[in-house]
């Protein structure tokens, strides 16, 4: 009786791996760095974990959970509530409508296809910054955010793959 | 059952990705609004998170640290030359002041001067750089249990890094002057022009509202002009950077990029800011 609730207990932790290193992520985004200007260009690490955990393991990373971590995103950064929510939502949203195109691809069709979707985030964030904030955004901030997002996307891919690997093994 | 469980289970989450999209929407649109609600559950959860953020803020800090003493070994030689040169003239500045401030004392004697009310400050650590497309800001570990309040100033050593604009128990989050929504009543010290400099996001806030006669000169220094009750006179902002097409561009003095910490001020000031209640309305004379 007492091994079959710590086994329940170890797959429930085992399970919420995606949502802790998620959450963990958020929290890194915010560490300042000595770098100018680096909260403008500081790559989207939340777009990048949430990607991940939705292509390879869409049944941990459920609608409510992407909302979750936009929310604390949204509330941390100070920008209008349920703006990343909604980005992740949608994000969430568009692979798992495309999930035969994800579906035991190369890694290099996988980050293709994070390339397109940090794309339509980054003219999406864009247009919503001008609208809500009336904040215009520079064409090279722009560039430059969307270069070392895609840039380091294998980086955090390899990081949450050996956490996959480690954790969650049965998949 | 079985068979009727699956679509009915599809159907459920269907409509979970659909409520959760609304309520998305809905939170941006009360956002928006700005109601009070949202604003005290903004800083309760980002009070939560401080101390984690606190942690892990601690060794970029220290890698920050050690970089920046490598930077400074490299030319200790040259810094040193600048040091003595500028210490001759900062001791030339001192008798200065002495001289003005025994004058200074004297005259406010002579007239029973009021003097300004007494500013008590706390220094705070900045534990997250909260920047990006909307907003300039940082948070930083102090919070009205120690004493930090909405609309109280945040300088450093080298001059005006902006307001405070929300504050929780633990936590209070900084706007800083490059940020959209700032704007500082300023003061250009050689010509005595008044202006606001308005943050838009970018390293380099742009002078407004200041007389097409006026020419600022690039180099030329910006201080706070103290008018509106937000910001104190005399605080050093920044210089003159640009000038030429579009409204004269200021560089801080401060390099947000490498602040660790900030003080807050409170000068007694509520400024512009709505604090608490609106005043009651005046009553007619009875």
């Amino acid at each position: 009786m007492k091994t079959l609730a710590l086994q329940r207990f170890d797959v429930a932790i085992r399970r919420a791996t995606p949502f802790m290193l998620t959450l963990f992520v958020v929290l890194l985004k915010f560490v300042p760095l000595p770098v100018p200007d680096y909260g403008l260009i500081a790559p989207d690490f939340v777009l990048m974990a949430v990607f991940y955990w939705t292509v390879h393991r869409a049944d941990l990373m459920r609608p409510a959970v992407v909302f979750v971590v936009g929310l604390l995103d949204d509330i941390l950064s100070g920008v209008p509530l349920g703006l990343s929510a909604l980005t992740l939502l949608l994000v969430h949203w568009t692979i798992v409508s495309q999930h035969r195109a994800f579906r035991s691809r190369s890694f290099a069709i996988i980050w293709c296809g994070f390339a397109l979707i940090a794309v339509g985030v980054q003219v999406l964030v864009t247009v919503l910054a001008l609208v809500i904030g009336g904040a215009p955004v520079q064409p090279i901030v722009f560039a430059a955010k969307l270069a070392i997002t895609v840039g380091l996307y294998p980086a955090l891919a390899w990081v949450m793959g050996c956490a996959q690997r480690a954790f969650l093994v049965e998949a | 059952m079985m068979r009727l469980a699956a679509p009915i289970r599809a159907l459920a989450q269907r409509f979970t990705f659909l409520g959760l999209v609304a309520v998305s929407a809905g939170l941006m649109v009360l956002g928006k609004a700005e109601v009070p609600l949202i604003e005290r559950l903004r800083m309760a959860v980002t009070d939560a998170f401080v101390p984690v953020m606190d942690a892990l803020s601690r060794p970029a800090a220290t890698v920050a640290d050690i970089g920046e003493r490598i930077s400074r070994l490299i030319d200790v030689n040259a810094e040193n030359a600048r040091l003595r040169e500028e210490n001759a003239r900062l001791l030339y500045w001192q008798a200065v002041a002495r001289k003005l401030d025994a004058d200074n004392q004297s005259l406010r004697n002579l007239l029973r001067f009021a003097p300004d009310p007494e500013k008590s400050f706390i220094s705070a650590r900045i534990v997250a750089d909260a920047g990006g497309s909307f907003l300039r800001s940082v948070l930083i570990n102090a919070g009205s249990a120690n004493g930090v309040a909405k609309g109280q100033t945040a300088v450093s050593g080298d001059g005006l890094v902006g307001r405070v604009g929300e504050v929780g128990i633990r936590a209070a989050r900084i706007l800083l002057l490059t940020d959209l929504n700032s704007q500082v009543p300023v003061l250009l010290e050689d010509s005595r022009e008044r202006a606001v400099l308005v943050g838009d996001n970018s390293d380099r806030p742009r002078l407004m509202f200041l007389p097409v006669t006026v020419k600022p000169q690039v180099g030329e220094r910006v201080v706070t002009s103290g008018h509106g009750g937000v910001f104190p006179p005399g605080l050093p902002v920044g210089i003159v950077a640009a000038v030429g097409e579009g409204p004269p561009r200021v560089k801080p003095y401060v390099e947000f990029h490498r602040l660790d910490h900030v003080q807050i001020i409170d000068y007694g000031l509520n400024g512009m800011l709505p604090v608490g209640a609106p005043p009651p309305a005046r009553r007619s004379g009875r």
